[in-house]
């Protein structure tokens, strides 16, 4: 039975420079796709050829203040061979745009809608591209790294959480990977900070 | 929503009605049989919703044309919260993903950072044992919930108050381990918040002989129950291909039969060491979902009682095994000594203020829960939060199958469906 390694060589001898090295790290491989325009088309790929039929969960992050600005993660898992791979893609704010995958995995469907709801990047070819846990007409993106924590009132006055979270001298809000410790602890930061 | 007022909501009504005026096939009166179509709006708040789930069902007489899910009442921005706490401060918000089963969140979630740092192959086997025990006993209570508010949805009340006679005792159990009854909280990155009180392993013991006896009750009541099986049997039928396109992961997985169990395809903890069976399904309807449900919590309590006899230490820990791993940067140091030694007042002082140190990387770490894969993909930046934090919810990509599954079905197959998915909205919402 290949393994995680083998497989990502295999997608490597299919698609060439579009796939970089295998990352390995805590016995998971990651394998970061060049242009996020083709992404459908490798995971079509590890779906059919190599037998990747269960897409696990798709995520998204927000590399906030670097270019490109978003990352999209897919967890791939087989369920015949048990092997699991890791695909991300980068997508620049500007297009903040990459194609469905949904027609491969049905699943992720509302996965992408998740995506979409949170981050606010658009999966073109989805069938159905609406908020899924926000109401439709919510304004933001919150979990966008500039959304603050504290929310931001909207245009809907009379709705529920429309008005900042009424924490007691907080929120307490830390710096990921600030440079200090007094910029890494949970401190009281106003929004604007 | 906008309802239209129609003559006749029955199909069958309009048929009888073409067939007494002459039935005559000309193809505009066929056309009319179909009738309209109506929107009925079933939720947010329904009994058989269990929580706040909407669905928006199109209707053409009693047979469901279009099904659409509206998810999202219980949102509470899990994910966000986390970016902005230390790992072992998100513990208590791992409680109200899955509130049936607060137990096994907090060991996936724990054993996610620490597949992060890297130390969850340092962790005692006292405290690998304890944490499936943990595990299992939350699959046993999850499970009994679902079952009894599935029997309940489809007409069989006594199976509900059945049930919750063995959840008590389980909550019992839970909070002479934990101090609490529903939001445990029980785990920290690196082991547990402590070890189980004395008493409390011959406590479970004498539990899981009475709860046998129960399950053999639930079965007595249901699994040859004539109106069960009729309203279960051959309704909400999802073939393998259907299932794993989805994404379902679980005992909904497994009722399709599918041989996919986290804790067999990738074991953590000791559950390569244990022996237990995996039950599936064949074909794929509500009464296969029913049966893998009642069957793992028999195997659960295998492999609870293969735990309790194998616990390192003794019940009561008379050999001092650890139930934390020996690092003093990742768990608190005794108390004692933070207040003697300067050395573990600083690790306390770190670990408090600014949280465990992980390094830079990402990981994706799944549990088997007892609604299905519960996964976290924790982004690292190094230092004591996550850059970003991911919950894969299997309650949330289950329920994704739902516009697949209840067309073609009748309005009362619904409730038998939405009972036989055992969802949780607090963890599909997050």
């Amino acid at each position: 039975m290949p393994t995680s390694l083998e497989f990502a060589g295999q997608l490597r001898e299919k698609f060439g420079d579009l796939i970089s090295e295998p990352l390995e790290f805590r016995g998971e491989v990651t394998l970061t796709i060049a242009n996020p325009e083709r992404i459908a088309e490798v995971c079509q790929h590890a779906k059919t050829v190599l037998g990747f039929d269960l897409l696990l969960d798709l995520s998204s992050v927000d590399n906030y203040g670097d270019d490109p600005r978003w990352t999209v993660v897919y967890e791939l898992s087989g369920i015949g061979h048990g092997q699991h791979l890791r695909l991300k893609t980068h997508v620049s704010e500007e297009s903040s745009t990459l194609p469905t995958v949904s027609q491969v995995w049905r699943t992720a469907d509302w996965h992408e809608r998740e995506a979409y709801d949170m981050m606010g990047i658009t999966f073109s070819g989805h069938p159905d591209l609406r908020r899924i846990l926000m109401w439709d007409g919510y304004p933001y993106f919150p979990l966008r790294k500039d959304f603050p924590l504290a929310g931001k009132p909207t245009l809907l006055p009379d709705t529920a959480f429309t008005q900042p979270a009424p924490l007691e001298g907080g929120p307490f809000v830390t710096l990921p990977g600030g440079k200090d410790s007094a910029a890494r602890e949970p401190r009281v930061r106003t929004p604007e900070e | 929503m906008a309802t239209q007022t129609i003559e006749f909501k029955d199909a069958a009504a309009r048929a009888a009605q073409a067939v007494q005026a002459g039935g005559s096939n000309s193809s505009d009166e066929l056309l009319d049989l179909h009738g309209d179509k109506l929107v009925l709006n079933m939720g947010p708040s329904h009994p058989s919703t269990h929580g706040v789930l909407r669905i928006v069902i199109e209707l053409d007489g009693e047979t469901i044309t279009k099904a659409i899910p509206d998810v999202g009442y219980l949102h509470r921005g899990d994910e966000k919260i986390a970016e902005n706490m230390t790992y072992n401060q998100f513990v208590p918000y791992t409680d109200r993903l899955d509130y049936l089963a607060p137990l096994a969140n907090n060991v996936a979630y724990a054993l996610a950072v620490e597949k992060l740092m890297g130390i969850d192959t340092q962790l005692p086997p006292r405290c690998q044992y304890l944490r499936v025990v943990c595990c299992e006993l939350a699959r046993i209570s999850a499970h009994l919930l679902g079952l009894g508010a599935f029997a309940m949805d489809v007409g069989a009340l006594t199976v509900f108050l059945h049930t919750f006679t063995e959840r008590e005792k389980i909550y019992n159990l839970c909070e002479s381990l934990t101090g609490a009854r529903f939001t445990t909280s029980y785990t920290r990155i690196g082991g547990m918040t402590r070890d189980c009180p004395p008493g409390w392993v011959a406590a479970v013991r004498k539990f899981l002989d009475e709860v046998v006896v129960n399950f053999d009750e639930s079965e007595t009541l249901l699994t040859r129950n004539r109106i069960f099986v009729d309203r279960t049997r051959d309704v909400g039928v999802i073939s393998k291909e259907l299932a794993i396109d989805y994404g379902l992961t679980g005992p909904n997985l497994r009722g399709s039969g599918v041989d996919y169990d986290v804790r067999k395809a990738h074991p953590y903890l000791v559950y390569k060491d244990l022996d237990f069976d995996i039950p599936v399904g064949s074909v794929g309807d509500s009464y296969d979902r029913y049966l893998v449900r009642m069957e793992e919590m028999r195997q659960s309590v295998r492999i609870i009682r293969q735990c309790l006899d194998r616990l390192p230490g003794g019940p009561d820990n008379a050999g001092k095994e650890p139930i934390n791993v020996a690092d003093g940067k990742v768990v608190l140091p005794p108390k004692n000594k933070v207040m003697t030694s300067m050395e573990e007042l600083i690790h306390q002082f770190m670990i408090v203020t600014q949280g465990v140190n992980a390094p830079a990387g990402e990981v994706y770490f799944g549990a088997e829960n007892p609604k299905g894969e519960l996964g976290f993909y924790i982004n690292s930046r190094g230092g004591g939060t996550p850059y970003r934090l991911k919950i894969r919810a299997p309650s949330f990509v289950n329920l994704g199958i739902l516009p697949a599954v209840l067309p073609g079905h009748l309005m009362s197959d619904v409730v038998s469906i939405l009972g036989s998915f055992d969802f949780v909205m607090g963890e599909c919402d997050r």
